[in-house]
């Protein structure tokens, strides 16, 4: 089956996938997404850490309102964390992989592409998240 | 500098009127203010007022009575009512003016406020992929600040519990009826580990002041309540806001911690002087983290605070004793002058059945919200 990312320029795939930010030409600070329009000249293109640490996390109850929230119909809690990337930058995205009750500060966690929605022709949306990995500190 | 005077408060009751619109509040406001204060429209030299989304607050002179007057209109988010009152105390610190109004109104639909990606500078994935709720924004902030400085759930209820309680004893509060503990922590999951007790709701609602100098008070014989600090600031670097795809992992400040430290230096007090505050509490979480922004307490002590009552009505710094957005609700316009109404209200003696104890002499008020704003004001009597 075919797959499309939500939007184009936020992750590269492969056995272990990364997040592409941009690092501040002047700053050296990195942030996520990599920028577009006139404010993406003052950024360089950057491969983001693919593992890293939970800095918190929440849980979304109920369905957001669409629009915007463009997800499945049928309706699941998914679990929103930011995650700290070492040195670099502190990301937000979807957690998988540990019920929704045992998500804990500080654990180790790995750049995941994720199925987001599958569209009426059979296409799989994907989108970043991440999944519990080994401790390696 | 003499000091800016608040002569007169008038205020639309909060929550949900049907067939009434923001305006048609934000007018009945002004004259229960006029009403207050002893005086008419056309002896009113200026005014400022906003709304968030309920309308330009200068066609109330239509409404009012076409004087002439200057009337400015006020749109800066959640600090709309604080940069309204900052502005026209500015206008008699100036000399230019002796007697105005500052006017904040709302009336928001029912449910969550709905924002959409691109008015916030964000690309359309980030809204369909479901992170454009400020409740996950709130949860995390909290959840965050939980883990660092040892704050329970259950003090995130007593929060809560406050609130519903002193909202039963103010008249222009929307949810009147007290709520307990255990309903507060057992009640639906929102967003882990907020339940539906702990969120504040859109809502309606109307407040105006009246301001003066102090010759001009003086001259009208009131008991003059004096406004000795407005400020309003915006975020510094790091700083932790609503909508964010990524955060710089050098954390920084607040834009509280500024209108704060700036309130204070502009009023000559500190956090101790404070005999009755009223805090940002769009869910009991902001009230917690905003005891410690503004100063009140160190990050973590807030968990002793609340187990001892220190912020209820009887306590030693009473909190939001009108039941703060968590019993009113939230009209965006109205929120932050609804702050100073109260606490004038306490200041004269007037809170009845929620009256701090006492005698208060000095109140403090604080705003906070998206994208990165807050006001503060002082007042002293």
């Amino acid at each position: 089956m075919a797959t499309r990312p939500i939007a184009e320029g936020l992750f590269e795939g492969g056995p272990q996938p990364r997040l592409i930010g941009g690092r501040h030409r002047d700053s050296g600070k990195y942030v996520f997404p990599l920028p577009s329009g006139a404010e993406a000249a003052d950024y360089d293109e950057a491969p983001l850490s693919p593992t890293g640490r939970l800095w918190s996390y929440t849980v979304q109850r109920f369905r957001p309102k669409s629009p915007p929230y463009a997800g499945p119909e049928a309706f699941e809690p998914y679990v929103v964390g930011y995650v700290e990337l070492p040195g670099q930058v502190i990301v937000e995205g979807r957690l998988v992989g540990c019920a929704l009750d045992d998500w804990r500060i500080g654990m180790a966690l790995r750049t995941v592409i994720l199925p987001f929605l599958t569209e009426e022709d059979g296409t799989t949306i994907t989108i970043h998240g991440f999944e519990p990995a080994e401790d390696q500190a | 500098m003499s000091d800016v005077c608040i002569v007169g408060i008038g205020i639309h009751r909060f929550g949900r009127t049907d067939g009434v619109t923001g305006l048609d509040m934000g007018v009945a406001a002004v004259r229960s203010a006029l009403a207050d204060a002893g005086v008419e429209w056309p002896d009113i030299q200026f005014a400022y007022g906003g709304s968030d989304a309920s309308g330009n607050a200068d066609t109330m002179v239509s409404r009012l009575g076409q004087t002439g007057l200057q009337f400015i209109n006020v749109k800066n988010g959640c600090a709309t009512g604080g940069s309204a009152l900052f502005t026209a105390a500015s206008s008699i610190q100036s000399g230019a003016y002796e007697l105005g109004v500052a006017v904040g109104f709302d009336k928001h639909p029912r449910g969550a406020f709905d924002p959409k990606p691109a008015e916030w500078g964000l690309p359309d994935w980030y809204g369909d992929a479901g992170y454009m709720l400020t409740t996950q924004f709130f949860a995390t902030k909290i959840r965050r600040y939980m883990e660092l400085h040892g704050i329970s759930q259950r003090t995130l209820g007593l929060v809560a519990e406050k609130a519903y309680a002193n909202g039963a004893l103010a008249e222009h509060a929307w949810r009147r009826a007290p709520v307990d503990l255990d309903t507060i922590l057992a009640s639906q999951m929102v967003s882990d580990p907020l339940t539906k007790f702990m969120f504040c709701s859109p809502a309606e609602g109307a407040v105006a002041l009246i301001l003066a100098s102090e010759r001009k008070a003086r001259e009208m014989g009131a008991a003059p309540i004096r406004l000795k600090a407005a400020t309003m600031r915006t975020r510094p670097p790091g700083s932790f806001e609503v909508f964010a795809p990524s955060l710089d992992v050098e954390r920084g400040g607040t834009a509280t911690a500024l209108a704060s430290r700036a309130a204070f230096e502009a009023a000559g007090v500190g956090p101790e002087d404070i005999d009755v505050a009223q805090l940002q509490d769009t869910e009991t979480g902001a009230e917690i983290m905003h005891m410690a922004e503004n100063g009140f307490c160190a990050d973590g002590e807030q968990e002793q605070w609340l187990a001892e009552g220190r912020t209820r009505l009887d306590g030693k710094l009473p909190v939001n004793t009108d039941g703060g957005c968590l019993a009113c609700g939230e009209p965006i316009g109205a929120s932050g002058l609804r702050q100073v109404y109260e606490n004038v209200i306490q200041l004269r003696g007037a809170g009845g059945a929620r009256q701090v104890g006492g005698d208060p002499k000095t109140a403090y008020s604080h705003v906070y919200g998206a994208p990165g704003v807050s006001a503060v004001t002082i007042l002293t009597r």
